[in-house]
């Protein structure tokens, strides 16, 4: 028997829908794996995830409200990937959205109405993930230093001055000695759904978001430049792109919707700055998988965050009723995201098995 | 004075212990053209692998064993999915990242805040531990101590002095021409990889069963991305591996003895990352640093056989 990896020259929509599907399946095998050896039935937990995210009324909503982060963030995260701009900032990039939204709330918020007060969080929350956002670009193009570890060395440096602005000048008087601000004013509170968590000016404003990046990358002269320097950097070097310009703008817009994520949580759960991690689930690092879910496709991350979101909620319902740890859903997130590119290869590539005596060619 | 002196240096050769072990393993895979973003997963992994391990048997260097094993074990699967399976190294090192968490999280969870029954021992040499302040500083130590220096000085000799170094570069800068001189390029990636998971993994066994002898969620608290920036600060050599770990060991400890001082626990956190972006900064400043930080030639690239 003889196994042949050939190229695949072309690929249509329908086969990579299949690949897909096939990656998310085996990657729920390999999970199921995981649970069993762990002594925990793999087809309760599976069941009991979905069921908690999708299975009630409760769940589909709690899942819409935790898409939203996701769809903000994920869509940001897929045009800098299309640049091969590897962003594994996002979670820092959403608390310094956060720190520039609160403060605004706190120092004009009381004497603005919320016509005025909210775009105005919005603004800020855009601008500060935005500037966050840009440091790696410029320290990888001025400095040549590797935007993945600035990226991620940038996640550590901003939420210690979360915790160090919560703890210490930030501290609210009102909140008895715990490590949150005051809350922000009533005019800086989105409002929701009744009966649900959902703001519908996130929902608005993510699906929107969404879109116009998909239209950004695939309809735009800009998108063209970053697909341009995504797939080939030398043609992108010789037909006269502008690479700092490019990327520094692609960044600033990748880390603003990842601020506009931090300020969402703020605005319409929380209502007051508190510890990092309280702020953002990993909202950071999940969204790197929605990005690659939606195949880089910032529209697509509609569909990929919602799943996602599901993934987080059904996760939070697990830990109650089965007793799993928090990092259950790290499992899912890895094992999910090692399928996925491993699906890639078969978009990419064919497989002929030749059984029966082979001949050397 | 002098005490704190001692008390500073012992505790920095400590705290650069697993920063040199994962940061060696690191220099290899990368020197085979691997990146492997996976280190905290892997580092979590071997932490908590080696932590049941001994927290069941009452023998750490079982633990150890175990922990190397199983981060030879999960790197060879970020091996096949970038060398068999061409795909992304930098995507594939974060979900290695994402799993090793959260394995590591699963299976951890029951020994939350239990304590170690034997924590890895002491290697103690008579005559030279006994010596006044070198004693202290350098020969009092557990045996990971010394194990990571001796890997080291092994590693360095075989990269820099003998015919695997020569095979192990010549895969990272130029395969194609390693293949036609009859180098199996695929198999030395992968050995490359696996070596590198495995001292990750016994960085994680060092942190869980000599350092802290418990186990906690965050244990290696951005110790295996700290470890990624130390490879580019080391220039991918092994010498540069004991400098750049010790440096950050120092930093670590650092953090604590400036405490007292009054300044904010959360900025003093700050320390280590900042200084690590500070340290790549310098290098950037001039266009030689820049040079130097260039990574072998076909890092991050998938290797196809007899192609293009």
């Amino acid at each position: 028997m003889q196994i042949d990896l050939l190229p695949r020259e072309r690929s249509t929509a329908t086969l990579n829908l299949l690949i897909l599907l096939g990656s998310l399946l085996a990657g729920l095998l390999a999970i199921s794996v995981v649970f069993a050896l762990n002594g925990v039935n793999p087809a309760l937990a599976i069941f009991s995830i979905f069921k908690g995210s999708f299975g009630s009324w409760y769940g589909i909503k709690e899942t819409i409200t935790k898409a939203i982060p996701l769809i903000l963030i994920g869509s940001g995260l897929a045009l800098a990937y299309k640049a091969k701009f590897w962003n594994i900032g996002a979670e820092s990039q959403l608390l310094v959205g956060a720190i520039f939204s609160t403060w605004v709330g706190l120092n004009w918020g009381p004497h603005l109405p919320a016509i005025v007060l909210v775009p105005l969080m919005f603004l800020a929350a855009f601008i500060g993930g935005a500037l966050w956002g840009m440091v790696p670009a410029v320290l990888k193009i001025r400095f040549g230093i590797n935007e993945v570890i600035s990226t991620l060395m940038l996640n550590y440096i901003a939420a210690e001055f979360v915790k160090f602005l919560v703890v210490g000048p930030w501290k609210g008087a009102s909140k008895g000695g715990y490590p949150y601000t005051d809350d922000l004013p009533a005019a800086a509170i989105l409002n929701q759904f009744p009966y649900s968590r959902i703001s519908p000016v996130l929902l608005i404003l993510a699906v929107t978001g969404a879109l116009i990046l998909g239209w950004l990358v695939y309809r735009s002269r800009f998108g063209y430049e970053i697909r341009v320097i995504g797939e080939n950097t030398y043609a992108a070097k010789y037909s006269g792109i502008n690479f700092f310009r490019t990327l520094v703008v692609l960044m600033a817009i990748s880390g603003g919707m990842a601020g506009l994520a931090g300020a969402g949580e703020l605005m319409s759960i929380h209502h007051y700055l508190s510890y990092p991690d309280s702020l953002s689930a990993g909202y950071g690092f999940t969204a790197i998988i929605v990005a690659w879910l939606a195949r880089l496709n910032p529209a697509y991350t509609i569909v990929s965050g919602l799943f996602f979101a599901g993934i987080v909620v059904g996760g939070d319902a697990i830990q109650i009723s089965m007793g799993m740890p928090a990092a259950t859903v790290d499992i899912f997130n890895g094992m999910i995201l090692v399928f996925l590119i491993m699906g890639d290869f078969f978009i990419s590539h064919r497989v002929r098995i030749r059984l029966g005596r082979t001949v050397d060619a | 004075m002098l005490d704190i002196i001692v008390s500073v240096l012992t505790r920095t050769i400590v705290a650069g212990t697993p920063l040199l072990l994962a940061t060696l393993g690191e220099i290899v895979a990368e020197r085979a053209g691997i990146l492997n973003l996976g280190i905290e997963g892997l580092m979590s992994t071997g932490a908590v692998t080696a932590f049941i391990v001994t927290f069941a048997t009452g023998n750490p260097w079982l633990g150890m064993l175990a922990a190397i094993l199983m981060g030879t074990l999960l790197s060879s699967l970020h091996g096949f999915v970038c060398i068999s399976l061409r795909a992304n190294q930098v995507v594939s090192g974060l979900a290695l990242t994402m799993l090793g968490l959260g394995i590591s999280g699963l299976w951890g969870k029951p020994y939350i805040g239990r304590p170690l029954p034997e924590r890895m021992g002491r290697l103690n040499i008579p005559g030279l531990s006994d010596l006044p302040v070198v004693g202290k500083i350098l020969f009092n130590h557990d045996w990971y101590v010394y194990l990571a220096i001796v890997i080291g000085i092994a590693i360095w000799f075989l990269v820099k002095h003998t015919s695997m170094g020569i095979t192990l570069r010549s895969v990272g800068e130029n395969p194609k021409a390693a293949e036609s001189q009859g180098i199996a390029v695929i198999r030395v990636k992968y050995l490359a990889v696996m070596t590198g998971g495995g001292l990750a993994g016994m960085a994680g066994a060092f942190l869980s069963t000599a350092y802290s002898g418990s186990w906690n969620e965050g244990i290696t608290a951005g110790r295996g991305w700290i470890v990624v920036a130390l490879t580019i600060f080391a220039l991918w050599r092994p010498g540069g591996a004991f400098l750049g770990a010790y440096l950050f060991g120092g930093i670590f400890v650092l953090q604590f003895m400036l405490q007292p001082l009054g300044v904010s626990p959360n900025l003093l956190a700050m320390l280590p990352y900042l200084s690590t972006l500070l340290v790549l900064l310098i290098y950037g400043l001039s266009k030689s640093g820049q040079r130097r930080m260039s990574a072998p030639a076909t890092l991050g690239e998938p290797y196809v056989r007899g192609g293009r």
